[in-house]
């Protein structure tokens, strides 16, 4: 979230779409409904209509797949009913920036594009095509009345053009009315000192054009000035508690902690490193936060290994692995190597595989590949019991497994990070269970464990696992708080920094602190200032709201960067420092002026986004000594042109890998070009094929969580949600001759999953192209472990092996099935 | 003061905490269920289930509607179940809560009398003939505590606390939801202690959801003996 929970209060306009706040985030209702009591409008947008639908203002339906079509059509209303905010989208987005030559759009394909004929992915582009024109100082040209034909801005409009309310309403199966209606309740949101803002999760991430749903979203809430704002920004309610904490701490495969690339092979020292992900501006109006990269690099590899990291040894880089060029190691790729034998230990860790994996038939087929397997998790699970699943012959399966109880959240001590960024610390509630442990205690005996053995038996490149610093123990067992001020950094000599004498083994108080030059240790630099010589800041309790009262809290936990509640907030202030919105204000300049100019520095409110003057003085003029309030992107803008995306500079819309039309109408490119597929003997799919003809997506209950090791064996929940279903509608239902509560079979090309078919009121047809298209919908929480019938299968056996080519995420929100009677 | 709840179903987004929770305080049992083609789960109150989120899907004014009920005993101000019985060992009323309190006594009652006396249908028996239902836990309030359902709630759809606020509260939102849905109504508030809203026409709800006029009240013995009641429970003493 660039805001954070208690922020949606403040909205004046929710929409709620590729997510279920009220089922699948209860508690942010609480604030939906305090916004909703002040009189905001809440929109649902769901192919059925759930939970959240039912408290919505507005619900409109939407074929699974075609968001991007749907917020395309929002994007060329607000442009052609000058819904936008011109002074917002002129003064902090790259609208005016003027695009080079080379930078093309025809027929679905962006200039630069070359098809991959190995696979998965489809093909990739050369984004050199889509660099902006730089004028003689290398800065980017830029003409802020918009007008310039090569302008973004000019650009976009000439993009969305083509989405006009018949073509998005023939693609998504939305009636006019319905989108006319969400366009002009959010649009309003456009007007100065008005706040919308848009709550999303998996319903958008997972798709073959995942990571352009959200950034056609990003363009809408930049259009529209309420990124930055109380009640505005981009949203994304994580699936679990602790999965911003995880990603910020290097969950992916492409990123170290605090968002640092991880280094390719052709990244062969940490000079070519630094340089190659440092970015470089010459505007000196730009922040370009970025540019500090090597200071946070170094001090991660500092933070790893300690004494051992010197400047002479390039602070031990060349020990950490390196991936090769251009390839991926993503989820789906890990297991697509297992599959081919080429993985042969595995560690799941909280995590079952066997039911959460797309495809999950390929997924429990690769785990026959293993050698071993150590299932860390608080309960068996359908991946530590792979092996006698059903269809499996455990004899002829020879991978051992291990289990490992781990101890549950409430039983260990640490912190967790929420959606909205804050770091919370918990303290252990009771004892861990019998033999179970904290994941912290298993993973430092691990440590020791290979380090003893490195150094008994020798083994292939000994230095990283030897030369590692693992020392976040206190007695022999675990430490959180010696792991969290590992996380924060430490001076590791005596030095100077800012007038300052920073003694060696003393905590960083910030990121500012940081040095590239080895003075400095930081496991995550964004977390640099969250345990300092102040204490634990994440511990922090206090109920005080800051003076403008809009619920930031800031001394409630802490939440990076430098408890900073709501990022990008500079752009919440006009460029003389004056907030748009009088009222919900986020933060304001209160420095002294005289003869129409600032004299002093001094920001009131949350932690702004740098420090510096405003843009402009009171009276008008220009100052030198500002930053543009994007300050993480290289040139100060906010990019409603994107040309650092894999799949193209401006959201397109494309069929889902399976889906009911042959022909996308948009372009004739189908699906996204640069999508991620599959190729093994399971890896099948198919698009607009008569034996799967309804569309299926996936979603979650309030009553299961994830693939419901968790749940699934609570008596309470089970009585509540005990069967899996498939939802559809009374047209379908009839259709096929199917009962209210009766067995039926839904099968994809990949397999067939037994449900209880809920008909329901809840689904429609949707009216697409020329045809009729019918929707159904499965949830994700079960397994045949539990309950011991066995019959209650995962969803993702139906679900397909093609993914976003930004992420890799699985797209299983949309794909093609059957239903049939048992 | 007797205590109530005010359940706000408009705000109410059918999560089902305030079920879990119910159950998990009183430490009830689940009951083996089955997916019948539509969320709600169990079917109905039983013996092991004090609170039940009821869930009906109804097209009102051309809009599709997810109407949630999350049914409860409302602890009548003037319970016919308690007169029914005649019998502060089975059936009482806490004082300090103003909560009615079934006992283990229950089981000498004639079980279906009782059931039949609540306007609600809300008292369920078990195999024993015991009887069971919310007890407004008063336990916990006893002990300061809120009762377990409203201490869930995420979304605020319930409130609880002395009677004069709460009826005073639900009267003021009474009047805002107006605003939205014309049709808005306060269930039996001057009668009840388990205050609702509803958006819509109360029985779209539940069958019961209003005290319904078709069962309940007090059969003719039952009233004979509630006039000779004090004079008898004065002698009791
Ligand atoms: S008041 Fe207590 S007993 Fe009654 S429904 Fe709520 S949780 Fe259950
Ligand atoms: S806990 Fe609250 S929101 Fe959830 S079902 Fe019960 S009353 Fe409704």
């Amino acid at each position: 979230m660039t805001n954070h929970w208690i922020d949606i209060k403040n909205s004046d306009c929710i929409l709620i779409m590729g997510s279920n706040a009220a089922e699948n985030h209860p508690i942010s209702f609480k604030y939906v409904t305090k916004a909703m009591e002040k009189g905001a409008k809440l929109i649902s947008v769901d192919p059925r209509f759930t939970r959240t639908s039912s408290k919505a203002d507005i619900y409109a339906p939407l074929r699974s797949g075609t968001d991007i079509a749907f917020l395309g059509g929002m994007i060329k209303y607000l442009l052609d009913n000058k819904l936008y905010n011109k002074e917002y989208t002129a003064a902090y987005t790259n609208a005016p920036f003027i695009v080079g030559k080379a930078f093309e759009f025809k027929d679905g394909l962006f200039s630069g594009y070359k098809k991959n004929e190995e696979g998965p992915s489809l093909g990739s582009y050369d984004k050199s095509k889509w660099a902006f024109e730089m004028d003689e100082k290398g800065i980017p040209k830029m003409d802020r009345t918009l007008k310039n034909k090569r302008s973004v801005f000019q650009l976009l409009k000439a993009h969305y053009s083509r989405y006009d309310l018949d073509k998005v309403s023939k693609v998504t199966g939305t009636p006019k009315q319905d989108l006319l209606k969400v366009y002009k309740t959010f649009a309003a949101t456009g007007a100065t000192g008005k706040a919308g803002t848009i709550m999303y999760a998996m319903g958008w991430t997972q798709h073959t054009v995942g990571t352009q749903i959200i950034r056609a979203m990003a363009m809408i809430q930049l259009l529209l000035g309420n990124m930055g704002v109380a009640g505005g920004g981009v949203n994304a309610l994580r699936g679990e508690s602790n999965v911003q904490g995880s990603t910020d701490h290097c969950l992916l495969w492409h990123i170290w902690p605090g968002y640092l690339k991880t280094p390719r092979a052709s990244n062969t020292s940490l000079d070519t490193y630094n340089a190659k992900w440092t970015p470089r501006t010459n505007d000196p109006l730009s922040a370009n936060w970025w540019g500090n990269y090597p200071k946070y690099s170094v001090s991660m590899l500092k933070s790893f290994f300690g004494e051992n990291a010197r400047k002479s040894n390039q602070f031990g880089y060349n020990w950490l692995p390196k991936v090769d060029d251009g390839k991926a190691y993503s989820w789906f790729d890990i297991f697509d190597a297992m599959y081919k034998g080429d993985v042969k230990g595995f560690f799941a860790w909280g995590q079952n595989p066997a039911c959460s994996g797309s495809n999950a038939a390929k997924v429990r087929k690769a785990m026959e590949n293993l050698d071993w397997m150590v299932n860390v998790n608080i309960f068996d699970n359908e991946t530590g019991s792979f092996w006698k699943g059903p269809g499996k012959d455990p004899s002829k399966i020879r991978t051992e497994v291990f289990m490992l109880p781990a101890a549950v959240s409430v039983e260990k001590e640490g912190s967790i990070t929420n959606s909205g960024r804050w770091m919370q610390w918990r303290y252990q509630g009771p004892k861990p269970l019998g033999n179970s442990r904290p994941d912290g205690d298993i993973i430092m005996e691990l440590g020791r464990l290979l380090k003893k053995e490195y150094k008994t038996s020798g083994g292939v490149f000994q230095d990283p696992i030897l030369n590692l610093k693992w020392d976040y123990e206190t007695n022999g067992a675990y430490d959180p708080h010696k792991a969290a001020k590992e996380v924060n950094g430490y001076f590791t000599k005596d030095v100077k920094v800012k007038g300052k004498l920073c003694k060696k083994g003393t905590l960083v108080p910030s990121f500012a602190w940081l040095q590239a030059d080895g003075s400095t240790s930081s496991g995550n630099w964004l977390y640099c200032n969250s345990y300092t010589e102040k204490g634990n800041m994440s511990a922090r309790r206090s109920k005080k709201d800051a003076p403008n009262n809009i619920g930031l809290y800031p001394e409630f936990a802490w939440c990076w960067p430098v408890n900073r509640r709501i990022i990008y907030n500079r752009a919440s202030v006009d460029p003389k420092g004056r907030p748009w919105d009088k009222k919900d204000w986020v933060i304001k300049f209160a420095g002294d002026q005289k003869d129409g100019k600032y004299v002093s520095k001094k920001w009131i409110g949350d932690v702004p986004d740098g420090g510096w003057y405003p843009l402009e003085n009171p009276d008008g003029s220009k100052r030198k000594d500002s930053k543009y309030p994007f300050i993480m992107r290289k040139h100060g803008h906010a990019q409603i042109f994107g040309p650092g995306r894999t799949d193209g500079p401006f959201p397109e819309h494309y069929e889902p890998l399976e889906s009911p039309v042959e022909k996308n109408f948009f372009s004739s490119q189908r699906i996204n070009p640069a999508a991620v597929v599959y190729t093994t003997k399971l890896d099948v799919y198919a698009t607009c094929d008569p034996r799967f003809p309804f569309v299926g997506t996936t979603y979650r209950v309030s009553e299961h969580w994830q693939t419901g090791v968790m749940t699934r064996p609570q008596a309470w929940l089970m009585e509540m949600q005990p069967d899996m279903f498939v939802e559809m509608s009374k047209d379908l239902a009839k259709l096929r001759g199917i009962k209210n509560g009766e067995r039926v079979n839904v099968t994809s090309a990949r397999g067939t999953v037994e449900c209880t078919a809920i008909v329901t009121k809840r689904f429609k047809p949707f009216s697409v192209g020329y045809a009729t298209v019918h929707q159904v919908g499965v949830p994700w929480h079960y397994g045949w472990r539990w309950p011991a019938t066995g019959k209650e299968e995962s969803a993702n056996l139906l679900t397909p092996p093609a993914g976003d080519p930004n992420t890799r995420i699985p797209e299983t929100k949309a794909f093609m099935v059957n239903v049939t009677k048992l | 003061m007797s205590k109530s709840i005010f359940i706000d179903t408009t705000i109410c987004t059918g999560c089902r905490g305030c079920q879990v929770a119910c159950k998990q305080w009183h430490d009830l049992p689940a009951e083996k269920t089955k997916n019948m083609g539509s969320f709600q789960n169990p079917q109905d109150l039983s013996f092991k289930t004090y609170k039940l989120v009821r869930m009906n899907e109804e097209i009102i004014n051309g809009r599709l509607e997810w109407l949630f009920f999350p049914d409860q005993c409302r602890h009548c101000i003037d319970a016919p179940c308690l007169e029914t019985a005649f019998d502060e060992n089975a059936i009482y009323r806490d004082t300090q809560t103003g909560a009615v309190i079934y006992t283990k006594v229950t089981r000498n009652l004639d079980a279906d009398e009782i059931i039949g006396s609540c306007p609600y249908n809300i008292p369920r028996k078990a195999q024993d003939n015991t009887l069971a239902k919310c007890d407004l836990c008063s336990d916990r309030v006893h002990n300061g505590l809120k009762p377990a359902c409203v201490t869930v709630c995420p979304s605020g759809a319930m409130q609880f606390g002395d009677r004069d606020r709460i009826l005073s509260i639900a009267k003021k939102r009474l009047g805002k939801v107006k605003q939205k849905f014309s049709k808005a109504m306060l269930l039996n508030p001057e009668d009840v202690n388990v205050i609702y809203l509803v958006g819509f026409d109360p029985k779209l709800y539940a069958d019961y959801a209003v005290a319904s006029s078709d069962r309940g009240g007090l059969s003719r013995s039952v009233a004979l003996r509630k006039m000779m009641g004090p004079f008898t429970r004065m002698m009791r003493v």
